[in-house]
């Protein structure tokens, strides 16, 4: 075994394990939400997974951003047969293990990989102009100063160094295939590397090339472990969560909001309707989002897939028209505020605990949780109430996240739980308490008919 | 041309095809009750038999539960869904696509179970029956756009049926450029139409006009009261009000047809 190889095989050891503790965190910050039954019809669910999540269906409302992005995407999804290759190697001290066991086959998946990573790098080229000369405006807004900003660039960096990585190794390796052919098998021709392979190396000596062979290799594979490593703390976590987030997304009509069967069944028994359940006696109950804990599981896998695409808010009336609503702050916000929460649970504090749950012994969860914080401390009542449930920023989300859901749950926390709320709607409450319609009128409600009888 | 209440229907021993659900706006608004007297003379004009509730009908509490009040809304939907089904009420058809979705998409959690059609959907079922034709002559040379509302057409997919019988209008059909799907809200949803708004740079229905005026209308076509109103606001904002008419799709077509 050669220390190449010992490294190999520790360091992807070490990344898996970092690696799945981060992920972990992830998966344990989304199950702090409310647990939500998510039933219902697979089939059409695994169809959103094919049309919206692998077809990218959605993107290709905007064609240009799409055909670019499918570009970096159909280049992530087929040099992970690549990457197969380069575990094989990288574990068994080989070189292009399918190289002579696939032959033709070999040379063509190797093509196809190239011809894609050039449109990827193109693509990635592209990305980096929009987002920092050409500014545009969905990638300049207030909530993307900072570390978003920085997020977006250095995936994209992160993307010409795995391509700089792959043509690197390729390129020299097509020229020591002619040299040292025992131990660089026939690749055949390569649509790129064959021709930039001798452009770029072909004046190299054997041992040169051989170091930038291996240059390319391993910046490739690191480049991956990074990533790897990086997704758990970057937007870019959607290259995995977008697929679990359609598959999980709600098959009912947009238009339906979430029932809440404690209140219907209150109200019915107040009317008479049913036997009082009782549910509502023992507690002061709280309605409504205040916290991470109050929002749906699924609600808070929306906020990690998010990847600060900024559709939705350029679709969103409110912010159109200068308001401070923004649908991906939103969505933002929360996930900002369940790596808070989780974290602050996580570190055991008992600080954290709430002054009324502060018993001898008590160890900190989700259910005790209290640092005098919520997601009011993110999401001001100016973004909440400025929302028309137009539904805009839901038809334009790639991955079907709905930022109207949580916003309207944290509405309903502020007018359910706080009593509180835009004092312009008392009125329009009252009236309808009071004389079953929107506005106060002294007309009977059939009155429109004598004009048509007149 | 009388509009019988279901109670009466029932006090002389009849049943009516279809429920009118009218709605709070359509019933005291006083823009709105032109378009649920238009609504009220084609369905007359095609025979159809329909009731509505009057003082029996309360608001389906779409703006309530929008705003977050889920107590008022339940308390609506409840009483609406008790009066409904005392009279064993099938199908209902509304000129307000918010009463269309609540009655369509949140009664049923309630058990509230009815077929509920909006206005633009029955009256192009009518057209396609042959029992409804539109005359000619009222539009001729005049350029119509059409403004999809959030809860038709987002919300519940309707983008074709109001596109339908505009074309069988003999006017010249425009879209505007954020239409069907990119159709930009009029800003009266979510209980928008009862409160000011947040500060901004410019009112949302400003901004709609504005995207509609690109089409140089003679008409916007409009489904939706809280639309109707948002849109002649923001006509006269831009002091248009008297180039540009906002008519829901029915109104067009009384003035067609001569109803």
């Amino acid at each position: 075994m050669t220390i190449a190889q010992i490294i190999f095989i520790l360091l992807t050891i070490a990344v898996f394990t970092v690696a799945f503790r981060q992920f972990k965190r992830v998966v344990d910050n989304i199950k702090l939400g409310k647990s939500e039954d998510i039933a219902g019809d697979s089939v059409q669910r695994w169809q959103n997974v094919a049309l919206v999540a692998f077809g990218q269906k959605k993107m290709f409302k905007r064609f240009i951003p799409a055909i670019l992005h499918f570009f970096i995407y159909a280049a992530f999804l087929m040099t992970q047969v690549e990457l197969i290759e380069i575990f094989i190697d990288g574990f068994f001290g080989v070189h292009r293990f399918f190289a002579d066991k696939l032959g033709v086959l070999y040379t063509m998946i190797i093509g196809f990989i190239e011809i894609l990573s050039v449109l990827a790098f193109v693509s990635t080229l592209v990305f980096l102009w929009r987002r920092n000369i050409l500014k545009v405006p969905r990638f300049i807004k207030p909530e993307m100063n900072g570390w978003p900003k920085l997020d977006g660039n250095l995936i994209l960096y992160g993307e010409i160094l795995l391509l700089i990585g792959i043509f690197s190794m390729n390129g020299a390796d097509v020229v020591l295939q002619k040299l040292d052919p025992a131990h660089y098998p026939d690749t055949g021709t390569l649509p790129v590397s064959s021709w930039l392979g001798p452009a770029l190396f072909g004046g190299l000596g054997e041992g040169a090339l051989h170091m930038v062979e291996r240059f390319g290799w391993w910046l490739h594979i690191l480049v991956v472990f990074g990533f790897i490593l990086y997704l758990p703390y970057s937007k870019h976590l959607h290259i995995f969560f977008a697929f679990p987030n359609v598959y999980f997304s709600k098959l009912k009509s947009r238009g339906e909001m979430e029932n809440m069967p404690e209140i219907m069944n209150e109200v019915k028994s107040m009317m008479g309707l049913i036997e009082d359940t009782g549910d509502m006696s023992d507690d002061i109950p709280e309605f409504g989002s205040r916290d991470i804990r109050d929002l749906s599981w699924k609600t808070i896998l929306e906020a990690y897939t998010c990847t600060e695409c900024g559709r939705c808010t350029s679709e969103c009336p409110a912010n159109i028209t200068g308001k401070k609503l923004s649908p991906r702050k939103i969505m933002m916000d929360i996930r900002d505020r369940a790596e808070e929460v989780g974290t602050k649970i996580r570190s055991g504090n008992p600080e954290y605990i709430a002054e009324d749950k502060k018993e001898a012994g008590a160890t900190l969860t989700i259910d005790n949780f209290d640092d005098g914080k919520s997601l009011f401390d993110y999401i001001t009542n100016e973004e909440l109430y400025a929302c028309t449930t137009c539904n805009a920023c839901v038809e334009a989300c790639p991955v079907m996240i709905s930022p109207v859901e949580p916003i309207l749950e944290m509405r309903r926390y502020d007018i359910l739980t706080n009593s509180q709320g835009p004092s312009d709607w008392l009125p329009m409450f009252n009236s309808m308490e009071n004389g079953g319609a929107v506005w106060q009128l002294p007309d009977e409600r059939g009155a429109w008919t004598k004009e048509i009888e007149a | 041309m009388k509009v019988k209440t279901v109670a009466e229907y029932v006090a002389s021993g009849e049943k009516p095809e279809i429920l009118f659900w009218v709605g709070c706006a359509g019933s005291f608004d006083a823009r709105a009750k032109k378009v649920s007297i238009a609504f009220a003379k084609i369905l007359s004009s095609v025979g159809i038999s329909f009731a509505i509730l009057g003082n029996e009908e309360s608001c389906t509490g779409d703006p309530a539960r929008r705003a977050g009040n889920e107590f008022l809304f339940q308390m609506s939907a409840i009483q609406n869904i008790e009066t409904l089904n005392s009279y064993e009420v099938q199908k209902i058809v509304t000129t307000c696509p918010h009463c269309f979705n609540t009655l369509k998409n949140e009664y049923p959690k309630i058990g509230g179970k009815y077929e509920v059609l909006h206005h633009t959907q029955l009256i192009q079922s009518l057209i396609e029956e042959g029992k409804l034709k539109i005359e000619g002559g009222a539009f001729a040379g005049k350029r119509v756009t059409y403004h999809d509302s959030c809860y038709l057409g987002r919300v519940n997919g309707e983008y074709e049926a109001p596109r339908a019988i505009l074309n069988e209008l003999d006017a010249t059909f425009i879209e505007m450029d954020e239409n069907k799907t990119r159709g930009l809200c009029c800003g009266a949803g979510g209980a928008q139409m009862f409160k000011e708004d947040e500060p901004g740079d410019k009112r949302i229905n400003v901004q709609r006009v504005e995207q509609a005026m690109k089409t140089q209308p003679d008409v916007i076509a409009a489904n939706c009261p809280f639309c109707i109103t948002m849109l002649m606001d923001g006509l006269k904002a831009k002091e248009k009000q008297d180039d540009v008419m906002v008519c829901d799709i029915s109104e067009l077509i009384v003035q067609s047809n001569g109803l």
